[in-house]
């Protein structure tokens, strides 16, 4: 899931400078999720406009907000709020704010920060395991990624800053490396970890990416 | 005598390190550096320390190699990625730095500069690796060099760490990368030293035992708090309690220590990091049953 945070309310405030008129979009799957962009949010977010002497001309929870096709559909059925609006404000991740600005003719500004690729541990409880670097080294990391999981990114194992376990830069987080030395010794297959592995392949992360199924 | 002779010929070798200036004043570094001059084999220049912004490493060995001191090139994977750490390499290479350290680098969130992104993009087994390709007169996607460059690659391991195993698994890669030698982290406990020493087993490779003159007893406790594989015992920190001048004392444990590993002969050589005292490196190797280095 990604997850997201609001940002602050004075940030908002500062987009929607000059702008009376305000369509407001959320997100049904993660921003839901996060508490940053389902219904509840929106019409909590128009209350403080509305407190902040803001038209909200109207609201829609797309169904996702990533989703291009679905977003422009419902879109359409807005027509009428939305061309008396003179922005939206977008309650979903980065992607799903970039989304619905490509499909309207006003500005687009974000409410939230998108944060990372998450767990959901519990309800309001994110971490974040995968940062998406194209090639996934799970297969040899019991499971563990130490892209995402090891401050520094480390792919040979553990660095000196890790002391009971527990990594210097942050310790509340686990040393991801001795994770994984603990998962590959309890499964017999420490010999995995004495391959040394080279620097990884960045240009499977160069961005923009993009895939289309099939090809 | 180089470093690399006076190592692989068996002998007991002795490294300092020194820290480049914040700055572009070099007076206090070279002055402790010639301070040391003959009494050890070799001075390491440490790669923006603890993530702190200063001259880098390269410079500071250059000016080693000017003042006629044989340069540590300490370098790390946090602040270059791999184009720019092959020309690091290249550059100390064709200046006629020999020995270089790989170290992946400490998080930039303890530096003075915490808003930097972290690169390590190559850790230190990964920076070993790519001396060795360019060694070979290649870089790192397979393309020629006009000139490799001759190295004596060494590397850090951190004697007091649990799971140990672990620890000894990546200085196993870290020597299959291209490791000749080890600088230790700090060590203050015989006992603790002699443990690594048992479980590294067969691992066949030079061993410089870190050694950090304690200056008082709030310095060794800060550090049992903060730096990870570092343990000063108890007795030690009594000890410095008691002393009168503290800081030679500190010396005085850190020469008996020295003397001690050497008389057992549990290393090849000890690697002295005086934390900004680099003044009183003098004072602790006269202190020391060694002969001279030059």
């Amino acid at each position: 899931m990604v997850i997201t945070q609001p940002k602050p309310f004075s940030e908002i405030l500062k987009f929607l400078d000059g702008k009376k008129n305000i369509f407001i979009t959320g997100c049904s799957l993660c921003a839901t999720s996060c508490m940053t962009g389902g219904e509840k949010e929106i019409l909590d977010m128009s209350q403080k406009l509305r407190e902040e002497g803001k038209k909200v001309t109207g609201y829609a929870v797309l169904d996702p907000s990533c989703n291009k096709l679905q977003a422009r559909a419902t879109l359409k059925k807005q027509k009428q709020a939305l061309d008396s609006s003179d922005a939206i404000l977008c309650m979903a991740c980065g992607d799903g704010v970039q989304t619905v600005a490509g499909l309207v003719n006003i500005p687009v500004y974000p409410a939230n920060d998108t944060m990372f690729i998450g767990e959901v541990e519990r309800i309001g409880h994110f971490s974040e395991a995968c940062r998406a670097c194209g090639r996934c080294e799970l297969g040899w990391t019991a499971g563990i990624c130490p892209i995402t999981r090891c401050a520094k990114s480390l792919l040979n194992g553990p660095c000196g800053g890790s002391r009971d376990g527990k990594c210097e830069v942050n310790p509340e987080n686990d040393c991801a490396w001795v994770l994984i030395y603990k998962r590959l010794k309890e499964s017999n297959e420490l010999g995995k970890f004495m391959e040394i592995k080279s620097p990884k392949d960045y240009s499977k992360a160069a961005n923009p990416r993009r895939v289309i199924v099939g090809k | 005598m180089g470093l690399k002779q006076k190592l692989e010929s068996g002998g007991f070798a002795v490294t300092a390190e020194m820290a480049p200036p914040k700055g572009t004043d070099f007076k206090r570094f070279k002055e402790c550096a010639l301070a040391v001059k003959g009494m050890v084999d070799a001075v390491n220049v440490t790669d923006f320390q603890s993530a702190v912004v200063r001259a880098s490493s390269l410079g500071a060995a250059t000016i080693l190699l000017e003042e006629g001191l044989e340069p540590v090139m300490q370098i790390t994977g946090r602040d270059r990625n791999r184009i720019a750490i092959q020309g690091e390499l290249l550059s100390a290479g064709a200046l006629g730095i020999k020995n270089v350290l790989a170290l992946t680098g400490d998080h930039p969130s303890f530096g003075d500069n915490p808003q930097a992104k972290g690169v390590f993009e190559m850790d230190s087994v990964n920076i070993l690796q790519v001396a060795e390709i360019l060694m070979s007169g290649k870089d790192l996607a397979g393309n020629d060099l006009s000139g490799a460059p001759d190295f004596y690659l060494g590397a850090s391991v951190t004697p007091v760490y649990d799971p140990m195993e672990l620890q000894l698994m990546k200085m196993k890669k870290k020597i299959q990368a291209g490791a000749r030698f080890f600088q230790t982290q700090a060590v203050f406990d015989i006992e603790l030293f002699k443990k690594f020493k048992d479980a590294m087993g067969d691992i066949d490779t030079k061993i410089l035992v870190g050694i950090i003159p304690l200056k008082s007893p709030g310095m060794a406790n800060y550090m049992n708090k903060n730096v990870p594989g570092i343990f000063v015992p108890d007795e030690i920190i009594e000890r410095l309690r008691k002393s009168q001048d503290k800081v030679k004392e500190g010396l005085k444990i850190a020469a008996e220590f020295i003397n001690e590993l050497r008389r057992q002969e549990l290393c090849d050589g000890v690697h002295i990091m005086a934390i900004g005292a680099e003044e009183n490196v003098p004072t602790l190797l006269e202190m020391c049953d060694l002969e001279s280095a030059a």
